[in-house]
């Protein structure tokens, strides 16, 4: 007798609710016609980094081709999607300016940016604008720390990265004697200590714990110093054009251990640099091999199809963005980012590159990162990981 | 023991490579009192030359000496012309100038270098083909590879050529001549010019030759490669003896094993506090403490004249 009337209650509450919404919406004119919705892409159109850039709006321009040919209603009216391309030129000065540009043009949501140092300048004018950001590529821990409701990544991060390295290290390659070395930059030091906390919990001797910088080409000394310490591993927190030389200065040394560093040294440049050395050096990278995404192979075909071109890197990741910005819109029954943000922090979208949630601060939830090692010359994907203990629960 | 050994023969290497271009700091300065800053990227430029035609050639599939010695070969000839146009362009209009203005024009010249580099070659990290697979010819624990023994055997050869040039040759004593005075040294039928020009050429050559065998040695090339190298040169013509041509070699080799040993030891010695990270501090505090306690350097008998 107590319950009965509470439900119409809260039904009548829910419809008048509902009602009320509608009615704000109302005075936009023309309720037969489709509304059409803004979604921005950021990332470097030129420059070096450019081919990473457009291959990540070309995700993006496939997903609102696709959402747009399957005429996507969101609360009963059918809607439009358009895309706004930006170049940030991967500079951090001008990915703020592209923000703002994006801002006043009234985007829904912002696909971007590709680097990390340019995705944390901007998030804050997204979050100001509250505006959700989904960054398809920017692994830099601090993106999302920075306590923006708005912020949302899916790739893996940093912190992810060298845990799993590093569980990697001890559980598969059996490594009980380690040397790190790191090239003294945010991410090189990051990703080395993060892995040496792992191996140093899960029992390994970190032998030798040795600083270089991102400039220097010339190891020998530290590396005579570690081969004094007889390592089973060397673990390099850095980018290729030291990982290089370094793998290439140990086979010189005559160091027999085994190398293994992040995404900074996963690109065939690094191969270039080491020679023949380079064979059987590992790295990690998030997410997975384009092949085994789970939409991997009839979204590769697609691309290819329509650009004439193979997909570099994050086109999946700039599809999904979308496509988790578009379900969040559903769920909402609104195209306002005021009302379907709080829908992307609850994303449960099954996307080509595999399960997308978040967890309360904006990150892939169990983001996948997969280890690669040189074989014949080339990077072969070896085994995937998922950092399950390490990504935080919702 | 045997890792104390190893970084004595990296030190030593290395140390032959810093000597090499020093140098080409050491003989102008001598001749003409002026720090060639451009010295460090004309080495650059003659390891991206090499760089470049070791690639090209490599891809045509010739035998890996032959492309090493044609590499070596246009390395020589750009810097050579390029040392001996930047000194006639740049340096000789301004031989009668205050001493700060051709210094200056010096640190426009590496800038351009730097840039025109950047622009042929670009801004990214080369790699130099692996064209022989060095061989081992360790000694006891010491490993050594015949890469190694090669750059070190060249620039003791370079070396020793070199004085053997300046103290026995005519022209080398038309060198010496010109460095005591040159104005004297016009009067007696020296062509100042020409050994002003000839000492250009030789510096660059040499250069040349150490920009190479750091390419070779690293594998790997940029255009900003000559600023550091430069400085340590530098550093090296200083600790020598700057205008002291035995100098710049004791004092690049000294250099070498000094920053190889600190590299090495720094982290036990300061206890952790300073990691290897921290290699270049060596180099430059040896250039404070010989620029306080011995501002001639270690073979340099006189500095204050020409100041």
């Amino acid at each position: 007798m107590i319950r009965i009337p509470t439900v119409p209650t809260a039904l009548a509450f829910a419809l008048a609710l509902m009602l009320s919404g509608c009615g704000r919406e109302a005075p936009k004119p023309a309720a037969t016609g489709p509304v059409t919705v803004k979604i921005g892409s950021a990332s470097p159109l030129t420059g070096p980094q450019a081919h990473i850039g457009i291959d990540i709006r070309n995700g993006v321009q496939l997903a609102i081709e696709d959402a747009n040919a399957a005429n996507v209603e969101i609360g009963g009216r059918k809607v439009k999607f358009e895309m706004v391309a930006e170049d940030d030129e991967a500079n951090p000065t001008k990915a703020t300016t592209v923000a703002q540009k994006l801002v006043d043009s009234k985007v829904a949501g912002v696909v971007g940016h590709f680097n990390s140092g340019a995705s944390i300048p901007a998030s804050k004018i997204y979050s100001d604008a509250g505006i959700p950001q989904i960054s398809p590529s920017s692994t830099n821990p601090k993106y999302t720390l920075q306590g923006f409701k708005t912020a949302f990544r899916v790739v893996a991060h940093d912190d992810q990265q060298g845990p799993t390295l590093g569980k990697y290290a001890t559980e598969k390659l059996k490594a009980k004697t380690i040397a790190v070395i790191d090239d003294s930059t945010a991410y090189g030091q990051g990703l080395a200590d993060a892995f040496e906390k792992t191996v140093k919990a899960a029992g390994a001797k970190v032998v030798a714990r040795e600083h270089t910088t991102d400039k220097d080409t010339d190891f020998k000394a530290i590396l005579t110093r570690i081969r004094g310490r007889k390592p089973d591993l060397v673990m390099f927190g850095g980018i290729d054009p030291q990982a290089g030389p370094m793998v290439r200065q140990m086979a010189e040394l005559g160091i027999k251990a085994k190398f293994m560093g992040g995404d900074g040294m996963q690109t065939p440049n690094f191969i270039k640099l080491a020679g023949n050395a380079s064979e059987g050096a590992m790295a990690s990278i998030p997410g997975l091999p384009k092949e085994e995404m789970p939409g991997g192979k009839a979204f590769l075909e697609k691309y290819k199809t329509k650009f004439k071109a193979e997909v570099e890197l994050f086109a999946p990741m700039g599809y999904d963005a979308v496509m988790v910005f578009i379900d969040s819109m559903k769920r909402a029954g609104s195209t306002d980012p005021a009302k379907f943000l709080p829908e992307v922090g609850k994303t449960r979208y099954q996307g080509v590159i595999g399960p997308i949630a978040f967890d309360s601060k904006g990150d892939l939830v169990d983001g996948p990162i997969t280890i690669y090692v040189v074989k014949g010359g080339k990077w072969v994907a070896q085994e995937t990981v998922t950092p399950g203990a390490v990504g935080a629960k919702k | 023991m045997d890792i104390f050994l190893q970084q004595l023969v990296n030190g030593l290497v290395l140390g032959s490579i810093y000597a090499l271009v020093a140098l080409g700091y050491t003989m102008v300065y001598g001749i003409l009192g002026l720090i060639n800053f451009a010295h460090g990227d004309i080495c650059m430029i003659g390891a991206l030359t090499a760089l470049a035609v070791a690639q090209a050639l490599a891809a045509l599939g010739l035998p890996p000496p032959l492309v090493l010695g044609l590499a070596a070969l246009a390395a020589v000839v750009v810097c050579c012309t390029l040392g001996v146009s930047i000194e006639r362009v740049a340096y000789r209009p301004l031989r009668r100038a205050p001493r700060l203005a051709p210094l200056i024009t010096a640190i426009g010249v590496s800038i351009l270098l730097q840039y025109s580099a950047a622009l042929i070659w670009g801004k990214q990290y080369l790699s130099m083909p692996e064209l022989v697979k060095p061989t081992d010819i360790s000694v006891g624990g010491v490993h050594l590879t015949d890469l190694q023994a090669f750059i070190f055997v060249l620039a003791c050869a370079i070396m020793a050529g070199l004085l053997w040039f300046i103290r026995s040759t005519r022209a080398g004593r038309a060198m010496r001549a010109t460095e005591q005075n040159p104005d004297v040294a016009g009067l007696m039928g020296v062509n100042v010019n020409h050994v002003i020009a000839l000492t250009f050429l030789l510096g660059s050559a040499v250069g040349a030759v150490a920009g190479m065998m750091v390419v070779l040695y690293y594998g790997i090339g940029h255009y900003f490669m000559g600023f550091m190298l430069g400085l340590k040169a530098f550093t090296a013509a200083v600790l020598g003896g700057i205008g002291n041509v035995a100098g710049a070699m004791l004092g690049g080799l000294l250099l070498g094993v000094v920053e190889s040993l600190a590299t090495g030891y720094i982290g036990d010695l300061t206890g952790g506090v300073l990691g290897s990270n921290y290699r270049d501090i060596f180099a430059f505090l040896v250039l404070i403490l010989v620029l306080v306690f011995r501002p001639s350097g270690l073979l340099g008998e006189r500095v204050a004249d020409r100041a």
